[in-house]
């Protein structure tokens, strides 16, 4: 198939990317391997169950309660395993928290790693190839691009996600938040602060 | 060496374009379909979270470059699901043999999804070699970077980082190296440290002196200095 620059097996399918999923889709359902129903529930469970709302009520939580926020920072799979946000590539976690002094940021450069049970499915973004190469070479350029400036008192460090351990930023708590519950924090947390990528929002 | 899918560092990207916050989790329902038929596939236990990274990263350097993401994930799945006999290219071709797979037995059913998803696939171990290594020492990545065990092969060493200077922060236990499982060599568990790099040791034009990037690397990627 000229469309393919390769021999390798994926060129028999369509080329078209619907096309070629809904292909493979059908071989493997007409011989049993998988279950069109099955589908659908890891479908439903990325788009409706699984996402950012887990890791920020985390964060509302550390934000609360310097005893949780302790433990979550010195060793966050019991604590996390307790509140049920286990899983699929979320089986080892560290947490890290950013100051005046540091601000922490998350990448995958060699593939697409990012905490699934706290954030869910990885934005477009993230996974770009654009990401992938400069947040590690030019990190304040690229937070740039999302509106972020940071003072030069602050240092970044940025987490390359090369192995099976996955890294939640623990975003500062704005200021004026001094009365608000976890429940009204929660909604102050985004899952682009939760990458370093932003900052929490400040209330209106 | 270098590998397509190793872009740390690399020039000539331009913007990051960041989605709203609120944008759909799927941009498109084949990417939906494309994650969902890639995880149920792994059910059947044919393969690894290692052999699957690595199907990925063997695609042509232009298939790998042109293939939008799901595009790399579902051409990864077809080449693994022929590799491992799993499926023949006369099945892709819509010409193989009818009837219920051998592995269909196998096959997730959807009332066993939470629980195969709630139980992930941790990668700690126990045994494997003592650490070497304790945090604050000051360590070099080897030369070449490259896998030890099969030329060509994966790692997780990304090649901005080879053979720089940088201090164990932190040991995360014993985990399965990746070199050696997605080769189907054994999971070879060892020592795995979250390392930091001053970010001027890695660029030549690094923002801010202060900057730093922490990479988590296995044992046997590390010498003592």
């Amino acid at each position: 198939m000229p469309h393919d620059h390769s021999d390798h097996p994926h060129a028999l399918l369509p080329p078209d990317p619907a096309l070629r999923v809904k292909a493979l889709e059908t071989i493997l359902t007409e011989k049993g391997l998988i279950d069109p129903a099955a589908l659908e529930e890891i479908i439903d469970t990325y788009q409706n169950r699984i996402g950012p709302q887990n890791g920020a009520r985390v964060v509302a939580r550390a934000w609360s309660d310097p005893e949780f926020r302790a433990a979550l920072l010195a060793d966050a799979d019991p604590v996390l395993a307790e509140l049920g946000y286990y899983g699929r590539q979320g089986e080892h976690m560290v947490v890290v928290e950013n100051t005046l002094q540091q601000h922490n940021m998350v990448v995958c450069t060699l593939c697409s790693c990012y905490p699934w049970p706290l954030l869910g499915i990885p934005p477009g973004w993230y996974k770009s190839d654009a990401y992938r190469a400069r947040a590690v070479r030019e990190p304040r350029k690229v937070l740039a691009e999302f509106g972020v400036t940071l003072p030069p008192e602050t240092a970044v460090r940025v987490w390359d996600s090369t192995a099976e351990v996955r890294y939640l930023v623990l975003p500062m708590r704005p200021e004026g938040t001094e009365s608000l519950g976890e429940d009204e924090l929660a909604a102050l947390v985004t899952r682009d602060s939760m990458i370093g990528t932003g900052l929490a929002k400040v209330p209106s | 060496m270098t590998r397509v899918h190793d872009m740390g560092g690399r020039f000539g990207d331009g913007p990051v374009s960041p989605e709203a916050e609120d944008a759909p989790v799927f941009a498109e329902d084949w990417h939906a379909r494309a994650l969902a038929v890639t995880l149920a596939c792994g059910a059947l236990g044919q393969w690894n979270i290692d052999t699957s990274r690595h199907a990925r990263e063997r695609l042509s350097p232009k298939d790998y470059t042109r293939f939008s993401y799901y595009e790399k994930w579902i051409s990864g799945l077809a080449d693994l699901l022929v590799e491992k006999g799993v499926l023949t290219r006369d099945d892709l071709e819509g010409k193989g043999a009818a009837g219920l797979h051998a592995l269909a037995e196998r096959a997730l059913k959807a009332e066993n999804v939470a629980a195969a998803l709630a139980k992930g696939g941790p990668a700690d171990r126990a045994g494997g070699p003592a650490p070497l290594f304790h945090p604050g020492q000051a360590v070099r990545t080897r030369i070449p970077g490259d896998n030890t065990l099969v030329a060509g092969g994966h790692t997780r060493l990304p090649q901005y980082a080879v053979g720089a200077q940088g201090y164990i922060l932190r040991l995360h236990g014993t985990h399965v190296l990746p070199d050696s499982s997605a080769h189907g060599l054994g999971e070879a568990p060892e020592p795995l440290y979250a390392v930091r790099f001053h970010a001027s040791t890695l660029w030549a034009h690094a923002e801010h002196p202060e900057d730093e990037v922490v990479l988590d690397l296995w044992q046997s990627y590390l010498e003592p200095l």
